[in-house]
């Protein structure tokens, strides 16, 4: 975050020696002599990460650029213009006839802008703030905020998970409609897992939404995804964990995914998020829910839900590789780890040497969990001699549980208990699809929207 | 420019610099040149044109976003209230994720860099000593990012003109954007092949005194890209934007200049406009309508007109569209104020109804000020009444859908409330004429301008500064002067100074003794005669490597290979084959020759000897393949007739 106390912020080194000798600061409008000819522009603030021979001046057309110190002879203040960095406040209308949502902060893209000039993110959050960046979001609901922290999606931890079920808690209880929660995408699908475990049977909608562009880009899929999400979560009928993200690329619609079958697929792609093994639970816009199912839990009036919110984090995943080494397995049990998930290969497969300190961690109470690397599919030991020989050993296999989504849980489980039996069963007993027991034959659809015939059958909805 | 286009500019002398000066006329160029090279600058998609079927489409919105000064920029919050659909065309083999903004950029195309500094260093300019990639919004849709990647690489140059220097404010390095196949109502649709070329934008300050003068500097700025060496040739290669504003007027931005002849008229034209709308705003203030006092009211008269005999408007009260009043309060007869050749206020008004609110059927308003437009004239009196307008009163109709209408009458009145002050800052696009102007957008400001924060800064090192300046192509007009001094006529040091062989021409002007002008003609002229000729009979002629030019330049001049030969040889070298510049015939085959020749046409006479012997002389060079040498034919033609 910014010191503005720092009257050259982010120079140091040799820029920093020139321009405190030159009696410079960042804002300053400057005239400044160089052995190439006189500039003139305001001094801005120098990324930390970036050299320390330029002094950053942006020009009165808007341009910056970057001037070598060792070149400046003198540097005359003109005038200080500092930039007031703020996103136009206006009060978020009240209607009593319209639904109300409580959205929740976690951090991320999705409501903030960057200070270009500091580093620092300047959160886009209040409702009066949301309101003067989104107007149409009072078209859907009368919205109240809360920040419950800031930090980048890839921060997000159990602490988090659990503050975030709380307050989940405590809004449903205040009898709120619909709850939307604000995250980076990054690990977007590993709370949403840890959410559907830790609040269940909600009575509202739970939707967690997160931007690939920043708001700061004209382009920018925030501003779609926030009116998306406030209006499955004000007005939409599944009362479910989900997450609600771009179908396609085009802004036209967005997906509504199961919190335990929903993953980051792309690295940057505005559509990244696709239900694995299964179809999406709805199609969304700003204006309608359209489910593309009838098997989900309904809006109710009622306030019952079930908040079970902890975690033992001393889980891990193991992503398995061809000619992986024991040693792998044998510094998890030496740390004391309680729970590891493996992804194998194929139906859920690792390699013989890994047999022994496998067995050993079993038998030392460590629960082990097998998924499948190939995301999509089952789970399935008996097919080859490999797969018997490891569930001898004491590995679970997990079905189609997700790799991340077996992760969160474990660690959800072991929080419950350590008794190898009990994981075992809680384990295997979903709470929310996150095991499903068949597959459809439209489940493997990687793209789910973008291609003529998929969109075409997402077009089709609930039929 | 069409037949209307051509009676504007009728007897103008658009170089009167008594007149322009007298206006105050003041004019900029922004030149936009794609580079030559094989890649996209941020992304590694080959750069190519596409006219056929795309592979796929994608639709998009844009939003306003805050500048890092922390204010929105005027066009940006214009192009928003256009509330416009964009579709992007795709084409899976010259468009990648980059371009669709599914995917951040990949660092910036080092050789478009290079080319960008060599340009600069051309221009004189500074070079900044490291590039900041800088976000230039845009919100028309025309980039799917929603702005466009540029960055400062050199300020302050300037070339020579006239005796004075024409200063160069900045050129930048910046990626192209998409080609516009339409704009209709609120869906604008966009092809991406284009989209991320590198090119260079050069702006030039003001300096400019008359149209011609605009004109001319434009010609000469693009002799200099193209005696770089690095820019892509080919329509749409290179686009033009004038700036231009008089005394008391703000700049005006004509975008897109088809030609650089055009940028006269329309500059002359522009520069009138400007005049008379500050003529305008005086007569605004005579009548006491000054900004403070501007007074506009708007009414929805859809009922009031129900039973209109205009069948546009009865035939829209019917599809459930609404008309709207704005009475603008004192402008009787101000709206039909002339701005250009047939062209008044009330078209200033249409323009911004166009774009703005996407009311694109034209007329898409009426002036109600009892000539009978759009209602009879007791029908307008009646509607005077009902909303009322007052004598003094003008009264602008328009219609639409309910949300666009209240756009286009709200534009009305800020267009109209802009008089009191003068010229707007407005981009314009060029009419089918070329010489008058019509609204485009408002014209962005410093605000619309945020650092990409995807991008790290790139330092320019010396070294690299150093290596470029080594290949840097002399100024065009330094070849001319060189060329000039060596005796070569003016047009053809003019064609050559930008010719993509003077780097040629001037090694083998230096190391050989070949004459200078007949190097240039055989580089210039005749490589581009015998092309055109090759073409005629449906060939394709591929330009021979520079290597092979220069050791076929080299064996001509060691060779001594006389003129007629040289060319032979150099139009087999064209067709592909591979020729070699020949030797003079030897003194006694020339000799028996001639012997020859005289024989055979011993009954060939002409009026005078001297024709005959003109005669004689060429048909022995055509006998020897050019290899005789006229000089030496002549002298032995001579002494043995």
């Amino acid at each position: 975050m910014s010191d503005t106390s720092d009257q050259l912020k982010g120079y140091r080194g040799r820029a920093r020696e020139v321009l405190e000798r030159m009696g410079a600061r960042v804002w300053a409008e400057v005239e400044i002599e160089t052995d190439k000819g006189i500039y003139e522009g305001i001094i801005l603030p120098r990324a930390e990460q970036a050299d320390d021979l330029h002094v950053v001046l942006k020009l009165f057309t808007g341009y910056n650029i970057g001037l070598a110190v060792d070149r400046i002879k003198s540097i005359k203040e003109k005038g200080f213009k500092e930039a007031h960095y703020k996103i136009p406040e206006q009060d978020f209308p009240y209607d009593p006839r319209k639904p109300n949502v409580t959205l929740l902060g976690t951090g991320g893209t999705i409501a903030s802008r960057l200070d270009y000039r500091t580093g620092a993110v300047i959160p886009a959050f209040t409702p009066g703030e949301l309101y003067g960046a989104v107007p149409e979001l009072a078209d859907i609901c009368n919205l109240k905020t809360e920040k419950l922290f800031g930090v980048f999606s890839e921060n997000m931890g159990p602490h988090e998970y659990i503050t975030t079920a709380k307050a989940i808690g405590k809004e449903i209880e205040a009898g709120v409609d619909g709850i939307v929660i604000g995250h980076g995408t990054d690990t977007m699908h590993h709370t949403a897992a840890a959410l559907t475990f830790m609040v269940q049977n909600p009575p509202v909608p739970i939707i967690i939404v997160g931007s690939q562009r920043s708001s700061d880009r004209p382009s920018s899929d925030a501003a779609f995804n926030l009116r998306c999400a406030s209006n499955a979560a004000a007005r939409g009928h599944i009362a479910e964990v989900m997450v609600c993200m771009f179908g396609p690329t085009s802004d036209t619609y967005n997906l509504l995914h199961r919190g335990t079958r929903v993953r980051k697929m792309h690295s940057s792609y505005r559509s990244t998020f696709r239900t694995i093994s299964d179809i999406p639970v709805a199609t969304c816009t700003p204006t309608e829910v359209k489910p593309l199912r009838k098997d989900f839990n309904p809006r109710r009036k009622d306030r019952q839900v079930k908040i079970d919110a902890c975690f033992d984090d001393r889980v891990a995943i193991v992503y398995y590789y061809p000619a992986m080494k024991p040693d792998i397995i044998e510094s998890l049990i030496d740390n004391g780890y309680k729970g590891i998930v493996i992804a194998g290969t194929g139906l859920g497969h690792v390699n013989k040497p890994l047999y022994e300190p496998l067995r050993k961690a079993c038998r030392m109470g460590i629960s082990v969990m097998m998924t499948v690397q190939t995301l999509w599919g089952y789970v399935q030991m008996f097919v080859y001699d490999t797969g018997r020989d490891l569930m001898e050993l004491g590995i679970v296999p997990c079905s189609n549980m997700l790799p991340e989504v077996a992760y969160i849980k474990l660690g959800w489980v072991l929080a419950h208990t350590h008794e190898r039996e009990e994981v075992a069963k809680m384990m295997l007993a979903p709470i929310n699809e996150e095991i499903t027991e068949r597959e459809p034959h439209d489940g493997y659809l990687v793209f789910q929207g973008g291609l003529p015939e998929i969109k075409e059958f997402l077009k089709r909805g609930l039929r | 420019m069409d037949a209307r286009g051509k009676k504007l500019i009728e007897g103008i002398d658009f170089d009167d610099r008594e007149f322009y000066e007298k206006l105050g006329f003041k004019c900029g160029l922004e030149i936009h040149q794609q580079l030559d090279t094989e890649k996209k600058l941020f992304c590694h998609c080959p750069v190519g044109y596409r006219n056929d079927e795309p592979d796929a489409i994608i639709l998009r919105h844009m939003r306003p976003t805050l500048s890092e000064m922390g204010t929105y920029d005027g066009t940006a919050l214009m192009e928003f209230k256009t509330k416009k659909q964009v579709i992007y065309q795709l084409y899976r083999e010259n468009v990648c994720t980059y371009e669709m903004d599914d995917t951040p950029p990949f660092p910036i195309n080092q050789k478009a860099l290079d080319y960008a500094i060599e340009i600069a260093l051309m221009l004189n300019c500074q070079l900044v000593d490291e590039i900041h990639i800088t976000r230039k919004q845009y919100l028309d849709g025309s980039i799917p990012t929603g702005f466009q990647r540029t960055a400062i690489i050199g300020v302050d140059g300037w070339i020579p003109y006239r005796g004075r220097k024409i200063r160069i404010q900045q050129l930048a390095l910046e990626e192209d954007a998409c080609r516009e196949v339409e704009d209709k109502r609120h869906t604008i649709v966009f092809r991406t092949d284009r989209l991320s070329i590198p090119l260079v934008e050069i702006v030039t300050r003001p300096d400019m005194l008359t149209p011609h003068e605009a004109a001319e500097v434009d010609e000469l700025l693009g002799r200099l890209l193209r005696a770089s060496g690095r820019v892509r040739r080919g329509i749409g290669t290179v686009r033009q934007d004038v700036n231009v504003s008089i005394n008391g007027s703000d700049r005006v931005e004509i975008k897109g200049v088809p030609r650089t002849p055009d940028i006269r008229a329309l500059t002359h034209y522009e520069a009138l406009r400007h005049k008379a709308l500050l003529e305008l705003k005086d007569e605004l203030r005579k009548r006491g309508i000054t900004t403070e006092d501007f007074k506009a009211e708007d009414h929805e008269v859809t009922d009031l007109l129900s039973n209109t005999s205009n069948p546009r408007l009865r035939a829209l009260i019917n599809k459930g569209e609404v008309i709207h009043a704005v009475n603008l309060k004192g402008w009787r007869e101000l709206v039909r104020y002339e701005t250009q050749p047939a062209l008044t206020f009330a078209d200033e008004l249409a323009g911004r109804v166009r774009v703005i609110a996407c009311l694109d059927q034209m007329p898409n308003i009426f002036v109600l000020d009892g000539r009978g437009e759009g209602l009879a004239v007791e029908a307008e009196e009646h509607l005077r009444k009902a909303v009322g307008a007052g004598k003094a009163d003008a009264l602008v109709l328009v219609w639409g859908p309910a949300e666009d209408a209240v756009t286009g009458a709200q534009e009305i009145a800020i267009r109209a409330k802009e008089a009191t002050v003068g010229v707007p800052q407005e981009s314009r696009q060029h009419m089918p004429d070329a010489c008058r102007t019509d609204f485009e957008r408002i014209l962005p400001g410093p605000d619309r301008m945020y650092p990409d924060t995807d991008s790290p800064p790139v330092a320019i090192s010396k070294e690299r500064v150093a290596r470029i300046q080594e290949i840097t192509a002399p100024r065009p007009w330094e070849r001319e002067e060189r060329y000039s001094e060596m005796g070569i006529p003016e047009y053809l040091a003019a064609d050559l100074a930008i010719h993509p062989n003077a780097g040629l021409f001037d090694r083998l002007a230096d190391d050989t003794s070949l004459n200078p002008t007949l190097l240039a003609e055989a580089l210039v002229q005749w490589q581009k005669a015998i092309k055109r000729d090759k073409r005629k009979v449906g060939l394709n002629i591929n330009p021979p490597y520079e290597k092979s030019l220069e050791s076929f330049f080299k064996t001509a001049a060691d060779r001594e290979t006389p003129r007629r030969a040289l060319y032979y040889a150099f139009e087999k070298l064209l067709y592909g084959e591979d020729a070699e510049p020949p030797s003079p015939l030897p003194e006694d085959e020339l000799k028996a020759l001639c012997q020859g020749v005289v024989t055979e046409f011993k009954n060939v006479r002409y009026k005078t000897r001297e024709l005959t012997l003109n005669f004689l002389v060429g048909e022995v060079i055509e006998q020897s393949q050019g290899r005789a040498e006229p000089d030496k034919t002549h002298f032995l033609l001579d002494s043995s007739l």
